[in-house]
This record gives structure tokens, C-alpha cells and sequence, in this order.
């Protein structure tokens, strides 16, 4: 039994703890939630619902913010 | 009686129901730092602002959001589905523009060549569809193509948004007949995104009736932003008073000024 997952975020693989939510992702990535969008597996999660989603093993996640464009 | 004021007045400048005090709009890209976009957003006068959906950096080597600078309750963010190749990638990034919170307006690309950047206009019209059935205010770069435009707001667009030229070319309005075509067939705004590169285009650009113009590298690449922002402004404001004001009919022969009566013998 192990007590971390493999996932990707933002395309690179990445080691996180087993049963973290997608809120508590952000916090161990020093991200504030107000401040980008994440995407779970293609499907967009709204900042209310962070706390109940548990990431999984082999899930992607997107997190994204404006950046400067024309 | 008319005066001069009374001449420079103009309709609302309103796309989907809100009204904007400018008719330039400004893109946020490629400014070589946060400090001189921000004096340069501000010495355009623009309103509208552009902005990109990204990857977070997540190792932290820049810090890339543009928010930082720019105070989102002072000017209207426009994100933009810009680098999406395909119809649904411009709907994935659309849709994650949207979650970031600030309204539902989105300035829609679908790239289809990646060497002149041109739209790809199939795909344009299928993400067009999409989003508006979403509830999205679409606003579609397009080519000055008068059928695609046609289309789009058939699709339920917001406003048009025709290039003068390629993206990040500069090299001014090159159908001007074009986009006054669109300009005069559409009910929905019209307004020229890309391609302008310096005042003169974008007097000339305004002098065809659009409803507004949206640049970014003309501002970020010229030698002095802030400089070039705000002679920007003047040209924007220039076209369309002239526009309004209605110019004198070209004449292939010189007309004198001066009376012909009177002349000495």
C-alpha cells in the first residue's frame, strides 16, 4: 500500500499524496484557488467543489490563469 | 445649428447590451515588461482588454498571470481562445475563460495555418455555434471574408471582428473594401482585430465606419508603447470623427478653391 499517486499536471507527471483533494492539491502547489481554474480529466471543477474531489491515480489536471495575449 | 461639438457626437459604442467609453481595444501580450503595458493600457484609453488562458507556471520561474498588473474592476477582461487550432479546443479554453469569473464575453479564434495565422473559418463557425448555445457573447476574429462574417452572426456572434491584416504584421488595412462591406452589411458591431501597425492604419481602418478596433503588437513593438498607445487613441478618435463627418467625393480632376470671377485680365 502505497501513499502516493502518480498524476500529470499541467502535462508534466507529478508525485502526490494518496486521497488529496483538488484543493489541497493547489495548497501543496502554493496556488490560490481564486486565482486559476482547474480542469479534472477534461472536466472543469468550480472553486465550491475543490474540497470534494479526490484526485485519483493517472488523472490529468489543467490549472490555468490569464496570461498577457492580443 | 451645428457646431463643431455637436459634429463629434456618436452613437454608444455597445456590443451584447454593454456599453464601452473607447473604441480601442488593447491586447496585453508581448510587452517587453508588466510596467510599460500597463502605462501604455492606460495612456490608450482602452477599456476593452485583452487576455490569454494558460498553463499555470507551476516551478515559478516568472510569474506569468497577468492579473497581478492589471485591476480587473477597472478595465473589461476579453479573454481569447488565441492558439487553438480546432473548434474544440477553442471551446475547452472558452469554457475555462468563463470559470475564471469575470463575464461570459469571449474573443473566439480557430487558427488555420499556422505561418499567416488566418482563421479557419469551418471551425470558426462550429465553435461560434457552441458557445453561443452556451450563453457565451462571442466575438469572432475572422477574415474580411463578407459570407463568413454573414455567417457568424447568423450563428448568434456579439460582434465581427475582421483583420486588417495578419496577426502581428503590421502591415495596415489591405481590403479596405472588404471590411466596409462587412461593416455595411452586418447589424451586429464590427471590429477590425489585427494587423494595424501604426496611426495612419488605424485612422484609415476607423474612416471605413467600424465599430472599433482591437491591437496589441502595435503598442508592444513600437520603439516608445506608451507613445505609440496614446497617438493610438487620437487616430482611433480621428477615423471616426471623419467617418461621422463624412468625407468630400474623390476626383480624378483638380477643383479650384479660389473663385474663378475676378481675375485680372
Amino acid at each position: 500500500m502505497t501513499d502516493t499517486i502518480d498524476v500529470t499536471i499541467n502535462g508534466e507527471p507529478r508525485v502526490v499524496a494518496a486521497g488529496a483533494t483538488l484543493l489541497e492539491l493547489l495548497a501543496s502547489l502554493e496556488l490560490d484557488p481564486r486565482a486559476v481554474v482547474v480542469e479534472h480529466n477534461r472536466a472543469i471543477v468550480r472553486r465550491p467543489h475543490l474540497s470534494g474531489v479526490t484526485v485519483a491515480d493517472g488523472d490529468a489536471i489543467e490549472l490555468v490563469h490569464f496570461v498577457g495575449g492580443g | 445649428m451645428s457646431t463643431a461639438v455637436e459634429a463629434l457626437r456618436d452613437t454608444p459604442f455597445t456590443v451584447a447590451g454593454r456599453t464601452f467609453h473607447s473604441r480601442l481595444m488593447v491586447g496585453t501580450g508581448k510587452y517587453q515588461d508588466n510596467e510599460t503595458m500597463v502605462r501604455a493600457i492606460e495612456a490608450s484609453g482602452a477599456e476593452i482588454v485583452t487576455v490569454a488562458v494558460r498553463r499555470v507556471d507551476l516551478d515559478r520561474t516568472k510569474e506569468s498571470g497577468v492579473l497581478h498588473h492589471l485591476d480587473p474592476r477597472k478595465y473589461f477582461l476579453l479573454a481569447n481562445t488565441a492558439g487553438c487550432y480546432t473548434a474544440q479546443d477553442a471551446v475547452r479554453y472558452a469554457r475555462l475563460a468563463r470559470e475564471a469569473g469575470f463575464n461570459d464575453f469571449i474573443k473566439l479564434e480557430v487558427i488555420g495555418d499556422q505561418e499567416t495565422l488566418l482563421p479557419d473559418v469551418q471551425g470558426l463557425l462550429d465553435a461560434a455555434r457552441t458557445l453561443v448555445g452556451e450563453g457565451f457573447k462571442v466575438l469572432a476574429y475572422t477574415n474580411e471574408d463578407l459570407v463568413t462574417a454573414l455567417r457568424l452572426e447568423e450563428a448568434g456572434c456579439a460582434a465581427v471582428m475582421p483583420l486588417a491584416s495578419p496577426i502581428g504584421s503590421g502591415l495596415g488595412l489591405l481590403n479596405p473594401y472588404g471590411v466596409r462591406t462587412i461593416k455595411r452589411r452586418l447589424k451586429v458591431p464590427v471590429v477590425v482585430d489585427a494587423g494595424v501597425g501604426t496611426a495612419s492604419d488605424a485612422c484609415l481602418t476607423m474612416e471605413q465606419g467600424v465599430d472599433g478596433i482591437l491591437m496589441n503588437t502595435a503598442l508592444a513593438s513600437a520603439r516608445d508603447p506608451v507613445g505609440m498607445a496614446h497617438a493610438m487613441r487620437l487616430a482611433v478618435e480621428a477615423g471616426r470623427g471623419a467617418y461621422l463627418a463624412g468625407r468630400m467625393p474623390r476626383r480624378e480632376v483638380a477643383v479650384p478653391s479660389s473663385p474663378l470671377e475676378g481675375l485680372l485680365d
